[in-house]
């Protein structure tokens, strides 16, 4: 965090508690929150099982919010997510399960892991060049993916739970290393890489600057189209991914219900860590961090026995207060 | 003589141990314009913003209308009769220019808004400045100067007693400027006050009475605005001897003394749109080529038809002996040419982003290895920069909003310095920047020049061309009608050639 000279204390003092804290650390805040409450409250919280559990659900968040965190950056916003991950894990099944996949085993695996991430970034091809080239509003052009992505998936899959057992598949969604859920691992290392790419490529800074000033951007030489059509499809590929992964947990696609409302998930996180709507920043360990306070509220909830439809009325209360803190910050 | 409207004294106010005013004074006059002037940082805005209710001061005393006041929102100053009309308009575009007036006070009838009356009362209103529109259009389909006519109306309808100005001309052309004038004098023989703040110096000896001018947070001078000069005005804001500052020069692009070499950029009936019709020119090695011309006669189109921004649909750039206009900024940049654009706020800054960043926006291709910024050449490049040119800033990571106009300024030239360009394309690079600064990005300017790069200089200041340029390419209504060449030109010569075309054309 850069330190404004104007306002910063001159001489040593205890760190003051004050809105200008919370605003930073609001995320920090609410995890720690969560975390002692759970501890007071919620029995067998403290437990090596409950983190696992834990982690294996908000992998699938952190990977989407951390897409959307770059769209957002750009001054975006992708709602398609959702029908992005539907779309990409009812592919992969048909592909393994179908007979080619079934006459060469290995082939057929390669082809589910890497066909439905294409087809997962051939949606956000289709989002970037609406958004840019023909000037569609982001929440506009992502909508048009977000009602068809998912009736293209249950058209695929005839609207049928389709089940299927494959061990190497999926390991993608309950295999471990060490100990902790593979899709941990995933999340984590795109988490280091994407930070890596905002901070040090010439990627991330031209997309902070598109997002920041796009006409300024522009005439200091960015290619603007191609860094949000660049992002547009590395959020979709993510969300591509994260639908698998989905798929490989339940060792089931399921259109209908992969990815529902993960764009609103995904948004929220993005906000709570940080994100500012109107483009410029892109904090993803605050993604992460968003989507890890997203997923204790839902988990605090559910092992405290409340209500599915009141923890969404929980999550709408997170958001708010997010944006709440936002918008006192852009002063 | 009467008490005076308003009355500051030893206002003080710091920003966490850095005093930002130390004892300042303020007193204006019933029915007086009052220019309030200094250098960025001097304090100007500080002072206004405590009157305005935006910040609430640290010592001292206020006195408005004969009362003590202490404000402490921007509201409870309006309500006492203190208008602000910003740079940036508070109003809505897209509602008409009488929603606009009445916004928030609309006349009634049977509960419903009386739109009879408040268009009457609009266009009342607006005839007391000589204005005749059609107050039932958008204020968005009127022109900026119109817009910020309607935000005076507007605060002298609310029965402001003091209107305060923010550099109200910047946006204006010299007709607008006028009828801007006309609309002061009229608030003044009504009995409102104005306090103006502007950067133009010409301004204040054509309308003001009084100035005020602030140093390093004092106040270290009123005067009458009859017993002064220019250069005693700009002494007092420098706390420097008048007579150092004539010997200095007023202005230091002090052109005519470089040697012109070879052609690099050449432009031939060059049109663009409506803005740009017939444009040509030829810019040298080592000299600056001004383009003059009224605010519109095409000088800013005729830069972003040259930088690739806008598509040239006739006519023939070369550049460097290469045929045809860059595609884009990027092919520009590629081509050695950089451009320095006009708007600071919206097309210059990426405010979120250091000043480092800043920097190397445009130069980022040339410091990155494997599609990874080289961190270690970025800093001492910028490092270098920041020392060269001046910049005052904290530290190079510090960002790029939180510096001064002239500081931002600054460092976006040197985002464009550093791509060592063979072109430099200047738009407006001293507007809104205060003298101090202006001389040392003059002098930077010139340095470069004597190395042998071509500038083409926009400036809406005569003078600024006049002495800075080596040659002035005149701009009318989208055509180039024609050159005047250094040395021997005067501001004198060159409002005669602009205003001798527009003669031609009315004879025509």
């Amino acid at each position: 965090m850069t330190i404004d000279p104007i306002t910063a204390p001159r001489r040593w003092s205890l760190p003051k508690f004050d809105l200008t804290t919370l605003r930073q650390h609001g995320g920090l805040a609410a995890l720690v929150i969560l975390l002692v409450f759970n501890l007071l409250v919620t029995p067998n919280f403290f437990e090596l099982q409950t983190l696992f559990v834990n982690i294996s659900q908000v992998a699938t968040i952190a990977i989407v919010a951390i897409g959307m965190t770059l769209v957002i950056a750009t001054g975006g916003i992708d709602l398609s997510v959702g029908a992005v991950m539907a779309l990409s894990g009812a592919l992969a099944p048909l592909i393994f399960l179908s007979p080619f996949g079934v006459a060469n085993p290995e082939l057929g695996l390669v082809a589910a892991f890497t066909l439905p991430i294409l087809a997962a970034a051939a949606a956000g091809l289709f989002n970037g060049v609406m958004v840019t080239f023909l000037g569609v509003q982001p929440i506009v052009a992502t909508l048009i993916l977000f009602i068809s992505g998912r009736g293209i998936a249950l058209v695929l899959t005839n609207g049928n739970l389709q089940t299927f057992t494959n061990p190497a598949f999926s390991f993608l969604g309950t295999g471990r290393i060490l100990g902790m859920p593979f899709q941990g691992w995933v999340a984590l290392a795109l988490a280091i890489l994407v930070s890596w790419m905002v901070r040090r490529t010439v990627y991330g800074r031209h997309l902070l600057a598109v997002g920041g000033n796009e006409k300024a951007a522009r005439l200091a030489g960015a290619p603007v189209h191609l860094v949000k059509i660049a992002t547009y499809v590395m959020c979709s590929a993510m969300a591509g991914l994260a639908g698998m992964i989905v798929t490989a947990i339940n060792s089931a696609s399921d259109a209908a219900r992969n990815g529902l409302l993960m764009e609103l998930d995904a948004i929220a996180a993005a906000v709570v860590g940080g994100a500012l709507l109107m483009g410029g920043r892109a904090p993803i360990v605050g993604a992460v961090l968003g989507a890890i306070v997203i997923q204790l509220v839902k988990f605090t909830l559910l092992a405290n026995g409340v209500e599915d439809e009141v923890a969404l009325i929980a999550k709408a209360a997170i958001i708010i207060g997010a944006v709440y803190l936002q918008q006192t910050r852009s002063e | 003589m009467n008490a005076p409207l308003l009355q500051m004294s030893g206002i003080d106010k710091s920003f966490g141990g850095t005093a930002a005013l130390r004892s300042a004074e303020l007193t204006i006059g019933r029915g007086e314009v009052h220019a309030v002037i200094g250098q960025n940082g001097a304090g100007k805005s500080t002072l206004i913003k405590i009157l305005t209710g935006v910040y609430t001061r640290d010592g001292g005393t206020i006195t408005f209308d004969g009362k003590p006041v202490h404000f402490h929102y921007p509201r409870e100053a309006q309500a006492a009769g203190i208008s602000t009309i910003y740079q940036e308009l508070n109003l809505i575009p897209l509602r008409t220019v009488t929603e606009n007036i009445c916004l928030g006070y609309e006349p009634r009838k049977w509960g419903m808004i009386d739109w009879r009356l408040a268009n009457k009362h609009a266009r009342e209103l607006l005839a007391r400045f000589d204005i005749d529109i059609d107050v039932t259009r958008p204020l968005g389909e009127y022109n900026t100067a119109i817009q910020q006519l309607v935000a005076i109306a507007r605060a002298v309808s609310l029965d402001a007693k003091l209107v305060i100005m923010d550099e109200p001309t910047s946006s204006l052309d010299d007709r607008e400027i006028a009828i801007l004038f006309g609309v002061i004098r009229e608030l003044n023989k009504s009995g409102v006050s104005v306090l103006y703040v502007s950067h133009f110096l010409d301004e204040l000896f054509q309308i003001c009475d009084q100035v005020t001018v602030m140093r390093d947070g004092q106040t270290v001078a009123q005067r009458e605005i009859s017993d002064t000069n220019k250069l005693n005005l700009i002494a007092d804001m420098l706390g420097r001897d008048p007579e150092e500052i004539r010997a200095a020069g007023m202005t230091d692009f002090s052109a005519a003394q470089a040697k012109t070499g070879d052609v690099l950029l050449e432009a031939k009936n060059v049109a663009t749109g409506t803005r740009l019709r017939d444009f040509t020119m030829r810019v040298h090695s080592g000299e600056i080529v001004g383009l003059g011309g009224l605010l519109g006669s095409g000088r800013t189109e005729a830069a972003r038809a040259l930088f690739g921004v806008d598509d040239v649909t006739a006519g023939a750039v070369k550049i460097d002996g290469k045929q045809g206009a860059p595609a884009n900024p990027r092919a520009a940049i590629g081509q050695g040419l950089s451009y320095l654009s006009e708007d600071r706020k919206a097309e210059g800054i990426i405010p979120h982003m250091s000043v480092r960043e800043n920097v190397t926006l445009a130069l980022l291709p040339r410091i990155t290895k494997h599609g990874q910024v080289e961190t270690k050449k970025e800093r001492e490049l910028v490092e270098r920069f920041v020392k060269s040119l001046g910049i005052k800033a904290s530290s190079i990571d510090q960002p790029i909003r939180e510096l001064s106009g002239g500081n931002q300024q600054k460092v976006l030239l040197a985002r464009w310095l550093a791509t060592e360009p063979r072109i430099l394309i200047l738009d407006e690079p001293t507007r809104g920047v205060d003298v101090g600064a202006k001389l040392e990005i003059q002098q930077i300017i010139r340095g470069y020049v004597e190395q042998g790069i071509g500038v083409v200089l926009i400036s809406s200041e005569f003078e600024e061309l006049v002495e800075g340029a080596d040659r002035i390419v005149v701009l009318q209504d989208g055509h180039s009608v024609s050159e005047l060449r250094n040395p021997g030109v005067t501001e004198n010569a060159l409002v005669k050639a602009i205003a001798h075309h527009y003669a031609d054309r009315d004879a025509a």
